[in-house]
């Protein structure tokens, strides 16, 4: 059980997490001046018979100091946050040397598309996977977001990355993971009746791992002339994630989709 | 505390002065309103207009503007008759006040009937609010314009009627200018949507 | 133009009219109080609905796929064998949303309060435009009814969000929603029309029907809260009703607005929405803020603490409103940069709110606090709208919110605002003007076990969806039990839904008050509180016309425990001062 934030695998999300923690304390201590002194006051000023309230129309030094105080605060937390922003969904913050894949989202489904051999995106040597992303890690990834039909929202929690999928425009997201594993991606802009569904395995292999599944991917195709996306979604047991299908037998028992 | 009754004067006292009447505020608060719903419309026109990814068509490939001109300067004339009719009122001009609020009407109607006319020669030609951004923001702009034309021309139409019946007589200016006000501002919206829709 | 200056400006003291009928005087009325009181039962009723629906989805949440009690009432549609289908679900996270932001927290707000209260609060016998009024109340009621009746159309009612974001909303053959959405823009452009009606009403009647003395440094704060939320609502809404129309016209006639096939920006549609979006959440908020400031200054027998402050503050609240909607837009792949600018303003939109509530507690401090049934629930309010108001600054800073955006820590935040924040205001403003309303004082004993239960049953319903928010559990989802990351916390769903239930029913005693005292109540005095505004200083209830002769008014709004005045510890803005007139004002 865990009370706060999941694991943090990504090199950018312990900055992340410490915006939330710096957050944490600066409202923690607001939360109990305000509680602390509002239960005070209660039991302080009750009222007594033949007691009279104290006439006053306000304190000026007070009113410039509870104004300054959190106007500072603010500001602070403002310039603070604005440079992780900016290091993280920047425009121009994503690493030159990632490793590129493209992930087109539709109703209700991941599809990626890696570069193959050459590491070019957009060759002919691309081939696609569905509801499966993988990747090494220790590398960065720059993931060109699309979709086809509705909003999405590409979700990672332990790489602490979020981004939505918009038709008619290819957004770039990128991460690094810090360790290997099996994750989920999940759809976090409502899609439509499947949004509760839309999922994704991730799994983030060590560099060689990678570049072996790389070519594992590469022979299959070239082998059996099978296409890979088929493959890996049969290999996945994905089912009920048809767009259109009717979902009232999947009505949330398809954990075959969510036992991975 | 007086004993007679007050009128309400806007929380001064009488003496500071008169306020606006009622129903000048209203209608200027509601015109505030109307701003933002055309402000809304023109700013998402220029926001799809500059993002389009296809040239946008160029002015007068698919509109025509020596037309929609004429159309133009036939609404400016019933901004100078809601004006000579409000004068008119305000003078106690009876003969004046029916003239110039038939007139305001009529050329309100006449403007429509133009506008109704382009719409039919536009849907003949297979350019509806269906064909692109350009046929969707069109319509949706020069519609909602055309809208509130036709409820100008509605309330004038009753000020017509009104008139006759001597309803403004004796310097009761007050439902024509209220009017007048929301009738120039519809003008001025035309003014701009002709300018950036057609001319543009 | 001299004739005019001898004409009063705005309309007479209404004189008495005798004989309306039942319909004219209950049904189409035009006095101000009745629309106010016609408002309470239509949003009281559609708060009911809204809750009704919410409970529906907990119990799916908390059983995701077992049979709902009653589950055999629904079509098979719906749900079949009573359990819940997820195109129902996503309905009604949409029509929960919809329902209670536009039809029951809105109107409770805006409809009852401004309707009832400005007039009286300022010495006006009614609003302006009294005609008017009504009929901003009878395009109220179609719209409610459109959005209720969706439910029972073909492909069921409108199922992308409250928000309903484009191309989801536009295009039925990906949402299976059609008529439904459809009449879902249809009821909001009638709520935008009866909002626009409602708020040019409010605006002229504050600006050309105040009593004579009632200036504006005089105004109680809720009538100041009134009026900012009426011009949000006057600018916000028309930005609203254009941009329902182009979605109507992306469904209907083909247009291409939102529709990124045809050059379309999906991204318009949020940012027009949120154009109008977040004045909205001001709308929900500010006049709770005015009630609240009233019924605190008159619980503690003090003036309000910096009455000028919180008027700057409701005024900067409302003017910042308007240059922060990109937060809500943050991952939506809109210019990162605009993001950073987008985020900064929202942080400094947390300083007037940490001006009102620091006020707030400035004028409980050294007061004689009376805890009656609306004490309780403003100082409940201030508890709770501080955690909603922190918890915003979370989701303000744009890196973490990467992590929190469209989770359920943004679900708990909200729900602190508009429950905790607006409806326990709401609360407190119905037991505190009920007995102004309907002459009779509502029942003290369940008031408060009233108030006891829903602060209990709503902490534990709403701050356990923090912990869900941060684990990283997705919102408006049907069934959460498919991903890992979440996995173990399926108990807190069960302990949310369990509260909710409780929540729910705790309900009942108000309603078992609400109606009870309005027939079998004590009888009220004019004024039960002791309070100082102008509408305790008329019978309850008023009669037509609100004021036999017009008030004139001498006094700030909340001049409580003032030195001079020894007899007492309050001075009715209409007192004649044979004092000095209390400084300041």
């Amino acid at each position: 059980m865990n009370w706060s934030l999941p694991e943090n695998i990504a090199t950018y999300g312990g900055k992340i997490d410490a915006v939330f923690w710096v957050i944490t304390v600066v409202t923690a201590i607001a939360f109990v001046l305000v509680e602390v002194g509002i239960i005070w006051f209660c039991v302080k000023y009750r009222r007594r018979e033949g007691h009279r309230a104290f006439y006053t129309h306000g304190s000026k030094s007070l009113e410039v100091l509870w104004t300054a105080v959190p106007a500072l605060a603010m500001v602070a937390l403002g310039f603070y946050s604005a440079n992780v922003w900016a290091q993280i969904k920047g425009r121009n913050s994503a690493p030159s040397e990632s490793l590129q894949i493209s992930v087109r989202a539709k109703q209700f489904e991941w599809n990626v598309t890696y570069a193959g051999a050459d590491e070019v995106l957009g060759t002919s040597d691309d081939f696609s996977t569905r509801n499966q992303l993988h990747f090494p890690a220790n590398r960065p990834i720059l993931i060109w977001l699309e979709s086809e039909d509705v909003l999405h929202s590409f979700f990672i929690p332990q790489l602490r990355v979020k981004q939505d999928a918009v038709p008619g425009m290819t957004i770039p997201v990128w991460f690094e993971a810090t360790k290997t594993g099996d994750y989920q991606i999940g759809c976090a802009e409502l899609c439509g009746l499947g949004h509760y569904r839309m999922r994704a395995r991730v799994t983030i292999h060590e560099p060689a791992a990678y570049e072996t599944w790389i070519g594992e991917q590469i022979a299959a195709r070239n082998g059996t002339g099978r296409p890979t996306a088929v493959a890996a979604a049969a290999d996945f047991g994905e089912v009920g994630a048809e767009a259109g299908g009717h979902p009232g037998d999947a009505a949330g028992h398809d954990h075959s989709a969510g036992g991975m | 505390m007086e004993a007679h009754a007050m009128p309400y004067y806007g929380g001064r006292t009488p003496e500071k002065g008169m306020a606006v009447y009622t129903q000048k505020v209203g209608m200027w608060v509601f015109l505030c309103s109307e701003v933002m719903f055309f402000t809304g419309l023109i700013g998402s026109y220029i926001i799809l207009r500059f993002g389009a990814s296809e040239a946008w068509p160029q002015p007068g490939e698919i509109l025509n503007i020596p037309v929609t001109a004429v159309n133009t300067f036939i609404l400016i004339c019933s901004s100078v008759t809601m004006v000579k009719a409000f004068a008119a009122s305000e003078m106690g001009d009876k003969r004046g006040t029916r003239l110039y609020t038939l007139a305001t009407a009529v050329i309100g109607a006449t403007f429509l009937g133009v506008q109704v006319y382009e719409y039919h020669h536009l849907l003949s030609h297979e350019f509806g609010p269906w064909s692109g951004l350009y046929g969707s923001t069109f319509y949706t702009m020069t519609g909602f314009h055309g809208f509130h034309v036709f409820c100008g021309v509605l309330c004038m139409t009753w000020a017509t009627v009104k008139a006759f019946r001597g309803g403004y007589d004796g310097g009761n200016y007050r439902g024509l200018e209220v009017l007048g006000l929301y009738w120039h501002f519809v003008d001025l919206v035309w003014i701009i949507l002709f300018t950036i829709v057609y001319l543009i | 133009m001299a004739t005019i200056v001898a004409e009063p400006t705005g309309i007479p003291v209404v004189e008495e009219q005798h004989e309306m009928s039942f319909i004219r005087r209950y049904v189409f009325s035009s006095d101000h109080k009745v629309i106010g009181i016609q408002f309470l039962f239509l949003s009281l009723f559609f708060l009911l609905m809204g809750g009704l629906l919410a409970m529906l989805m907990r119990w799916q949440l908390a059983w995701p796929g077992r049979p709902m009690p009653f589950g055999g009432l629904f079509p098979e549609t719906m749900a079949p064998d009573g359990i819940m289908l997820p195109e129902f679900y996503i309905s009604l996270v949409t029509m929960h949303g919809t329902i209670m932001v536009f039809f029951a927290i809105m109107l409770l707000l805006v409809g009852v309060f401004a309707n009832y209260l400005i007039p009286l609060q300022i010495g006006a016998p009614d609003m302006a435009f009294p005609r008017l009024n009504m009929l901003s109340f009878w395009t109220a009621v179609p719209a409610g009814l459109i959005a209720l009746s969706s439910f029972v159309v073909e492909g069921g009612a409108a199922g992308a969000g409250w928000t309903s974001y484009a191309p989801l909303s536009a295009r039925p053959d990906l949402s299976g929603v059609s008529l439904g959405q459809q009449m879902w823009i249809v009821s909001l452009v009638l709520l935008g029309l009866s909002s626009i009606l409602g708020s040019t009403n409010y605006i002229t009647t504050v600006i050309n029907m105040r009593a004579p003395g009632m200036t504006w440094t005089r105004m109680p704060l809720t009538v100041w809260a009134l009026f900012i939320t009426a011009i949000l609502g006057l600018l916000a809404m028309p930005v609203l009703s254009g941009a329902l129309i182009m979605l109507l016209f992306d469904q209907t006639i083909g247009t291409h607005f939102f529709l990124p096939e045809s050059g379309g920006q999906p991204l318009l549609w949020q940012h027009l929405f949120w154009f109008f979006g977040h004045p909205e959440v001001y709308i929900l908020i500010l006049p709770a803020m005015g009630f609240v400031s009233e019924i605190l200054a008159s619980g503690s027998r003090k003036p309000v603490f910096g009455y000028k402050a919180m008027v700057g503050a409701i005024v900067a609240i409302a003017f910042l409103g308007f240059i922060v909607w990109g937060h809500h837009m943050f991952q939506s792949g809109m210019n990162p940069l605009l993001g950073t600018s987008f985020m900064v303003s929202t942080l400094v939109i947390a300083v007037p709110s940490a001006i009102k509530t620091f006020n707030w507690m400035g004028t409980m401090w050294r007061g004689n606090l009376h805890f009656h049934t609306p004490m309780l629930f403003a100082v409940g309010f201030v508890m709770l709208f501080v955690i909603g108001g922190l918890s915003g600054i979370f989701m303000a800073s744009a890196p973490f919110d990467i992590f929190i955006h469209d989770t359920y820590f943004i679900v708990a935040h909200i729900h602190y605002v508009l429950f905790g924040g607006a409806l326990f205001a709401i609360f407190a403003a119905i037991y505190y003007w009920f007995p102004k309303m309907f002459g009779r004082m509502m029942n003290e004993r369940w008031g408060k076990i009233h108030f006891a239960l829903t602060f209990i049953f709503f902490n534990l319903a709403f701050f356990p969806m923090h912990t869900q928010g941060l684990a990283g559990m997705m919102r408006r989802l049907y069934d959460t039990s498919g991903y890992t990351h979440t996995a173990d916390l399926q108990w807190t769903h069960l302990l949310i839904t369990i509260s909710a239930f409780a929540l729910f029913a705790t309900g009942a005693i108000f309603a078992i008050n609400f109606f009870g005292s309005m027939f079998r109540g004590e009888k009220a005095p004019p004024n039960p509180w002791n309070a100082t505004s102008l509408e305790w200083q008329t019978p309850s209830p008023p009669k037509h016309g609100n004021w036999e002769q017009a008030p004139v008014v001498y006094h700030g709004p909340h001049e409580y425990s003032h030195p001079d005045v020894t007899d007492k510890d309050w001075l009715a803005q209409n007192e004649r001062p044979d004092i000095v007139s209390p400084a300041g004002h």
